[in-house]
């Protein structure tokens, strides 16, 4: 506890102005009680939320080391012994959960690699160039952002069955290289407050502005592309609705897809199924805890700046 | 060539000579792939989706034009249509308010100098990171009626359990508890980088003033942050619009249609049924709404929210 929590100013104040020190410190003594009471309060109702949100997932762990016979004991066994390791491997063997791996990292990389490269691009022009067009192109760019993914969806399939990129990943990854409407909004509304000085300088020095966008601001914007990224990455881990309508095959689909899958054909089979939901979110967790930061920052600095 | 260059093109080529011409042509060479992005993957699919919205459609044969049949057949023959309507209207009212207060509230908790904050932020943020389907695929499990977690707790504590998903009762109910739980860490983030934007001088002014907490709160705190209040709001409303992962995975939106939503009932449409006109049309229908929402609450702001005291 600091210092500052324990002399309210108000607090004293009053005290001290309705009369002698008895009475200051006997308000201050109720006060303690009072803080007190509400620290701990706050401290339970904290505990109380973090545990609704952990057990939850502890769960979800404990089931996937089960034997199947215990998963239906009651009450409910939190640690089984010996852990069922071999549930994992036996994934392997009912779906290719390494394919259905292997297929989310490809997409969600060219997905991440694509709207970086995409939307700084623009994005720099946007905030730092002089073209005729500017603010309407933006103001329509940020307009979509309301348009919702199932309005394109039908003509999208249509297009993607008549080039013949259905059930391949070409669907998931292609359009991100084409730009989003997110991504341009978030680069750019970092881009504004480098300073302009650096823009004019490096035109004195001959720089044109495609140079000044590579050799200056895309350095200078890594927090920004890290947040991108992550956003990036994690939708396209997340997504449902896209890999089920265009992947039509087994050996294609995402570990996410997969998932739903398993879900169905593995009926009542809980350690089976929660061992998949574990693998499946097992990755972006490991990422979550390595840049967390990152994260948190990333989704502070996209509300405050909406 | 230059014989027939006519004073426009003359105006277009010094312009292009100039600096500022340079920085626009650069510029469009910058932007080009986002104009071709909206064109192609945005602002085409969506006319030929209003289009379709005007035909009978099953993928295989050619569109056929029938006028408004779709939005008549669906606005006032199809009951199962106002059906998805009432349930996405449920699981949005469910979820909005409630996770809204709720991630204020415990924003508010995590700002007020405690320790751990950072174990209790991280613990938060683990669901917000999970898919919905393995949330869902999870919750499937703690719901299930004999053996799951949350009737075994009920029971715990003194209650009867209930058959969450198969009931259609409560499987709605069901579906907006665990949205809230998953989506929770997720606002209190941006609720507590808003406290910290709010200037610590308006507290200490209103201390000196003798202002207790709970005008502070509502004098100051909630005024402060209702710019961040409104970006969450129209955020969580437009996503939640567009629930769809949640019915597919856990209830297929049954039992009898009680948590069929307009994205699944649009996906059954248009994939399983291969409607595509139909599926067009509650496609548009989910667009007006989302749209008329989205600038109603633009339009609403200026009645409540500060951008200053």
């Amino acid at each position: 506890m600091s210092a500052q929590d324990a002399t309210p100013i108000g607090e004293a104040r009053t005290t001290a102005i309705q009369g002698g020190s008895a009475d200051t410190s006997e308000g201050l003594a109720s006060y303690r009680v009072l803080h007190i009471t509400g620290r701990v309060l706050l401290y339970s109702v904290l505990a109380i939320v973090g545990l609704t949100m952990l057990l939850p997932l502890l769960w979800m762990i404990s089931t996937s080391l089960k034997e199947p016979g215990e998963v239906l004991l009651l009450p409910p066994k939190w640690i089984s012994v010996p852990l069922q390791w071999g549930n994992y491997p036996k994934l392997f063997d009912v779906l290719p959960f390494d394919l259905f791996l292997f297929n989310s990292i490809r997409i969600a990389v060219f997905a991440t690699v694509g709207s970086l490269l995409s939307c700084s691009m623009a994005a720099f022009a946007f905030a730092r160039m002089r073209f005729p067009g500017r603010n309407v192109i933006f103001a329509i760019i940020l307009a979509t952002m309301m348009i919702p993914f199932h309005v394109t969806l039908i003509p999208l399939f249509k297009l993607y069955r008549d080039i013949g990129w259905l059930g391949t990943h070409l669907p998931l990854t292609v359009p991100f290289f084409f730009g989003t409407a997110f991504g341009i909004f978030l680069m750019r509304q970092f881009y504004l407050t480098i300073p302009q000085e650096l823009v004019e300088a490096a035109r004195i020095d001959g720089c044109n502005f495609i140079q000044i966008y590579y050799r200056i601001f895309l350095p200078l914007s890594k927090p920004a592309l890290a947040t991108l990224g992550i956003f990036t990455f994690l939708g396209s881990w997340n997504n449902l609705m896209g890999p089920l309508i265009f992947l039509t095959k087994v050996e294609t689909m995402t570990i996410t897809l997969g998932l739903t899958l398993l879900t169905n054909q593995a009926g009542g089979r809980w350690e089976l199924i929660q061992a998949g939901a574990v693998i499946s979110i097992l990755p972006i967790i490991v990422m979550f805890f390595i840049g967390q930061e990152h994260f948190i920052q990333g989704i502070a600095r996209t509300g405050i700046k909406g | 060539m230059s014989a027939v260059t006519t004073p426009a093109r003359g105006r277009f080529r010094d312009f292009l000579g100039s600096n500022r011409g340079r920085e626009a042509v650069e510029a469009y060479i910058l932007i080009l792939p986002t104009i071709i992005g909206l064109i192609v993957f945005t602002a085409s699919p969506v006319l030929a989706s209003l289009y379709y919205s005007f035909t009978r459609w099953n993928l295989l044969s050619t569109p056929k034009w029938q006028g408004f049949d779709n939005y008549i057949e669906l606005l006032t023959e199809d009951p199962l249509f106002w059906i998805t309507i009432k349930n996405t209207g449920f699981y949005v009212l469910g979820t909005v308010p409630t996770g809204t207060v709720l991630a204020l509230l415990l924003a508010i908790a995590l700002n007020q100098k405690i320790r751990f904050v950072a174990v209790f932020r991280t613990i938060y943020f683990l669901p917000v990171v999970s898919s919905v389907v393995a949330i869902s695929v999870l919750w499937l499990w703690l719901y299930q009626s004999d053996f799951g977690l949350v009737n075994e707790l009920l029971r715990a504590l003194g209650f009867r359990g209930v058959r969450w998903l198969s009931s259609v009762t409560w499987a709605m109910p069901a579906i907006i508890i665990m949205s809230i739980w998953h989506g929770l860490g997720y606002n209190i983030v941006i609720f507590i980088a808003g406290l910290q934007g709010i200037p610590q001088d308006y507290y200490e002014a209103a201390t000196v003033d003798g202002a207790n907490a709970w005008h502070k709160f509502i004098n100051i705190t909630i005024p402060l942050l209702s710019p961040v209040t409104f970006f969450v709001l129209t955020l969580s409303v437009i996503n939640s619009f567009q629930v769809f992962a949640q019915a597919y995975v856990m209830t297929r939106g049954g039992p009898v249609n009680a948590t069929k939503t307009i994205v699944y009932y649009l996906f059954q449409q248009g994939f399983e049924n291969f409607h595509m006109g139909y599926a067009s049309a509650l496609a548009y229908v989910l667009f007006v709404i989302i749209v008329s929402l989205t600038l109603f609450q633009f339009w609403f702001q200026r009645r409540w929210v500060h951008y200053e005291l």
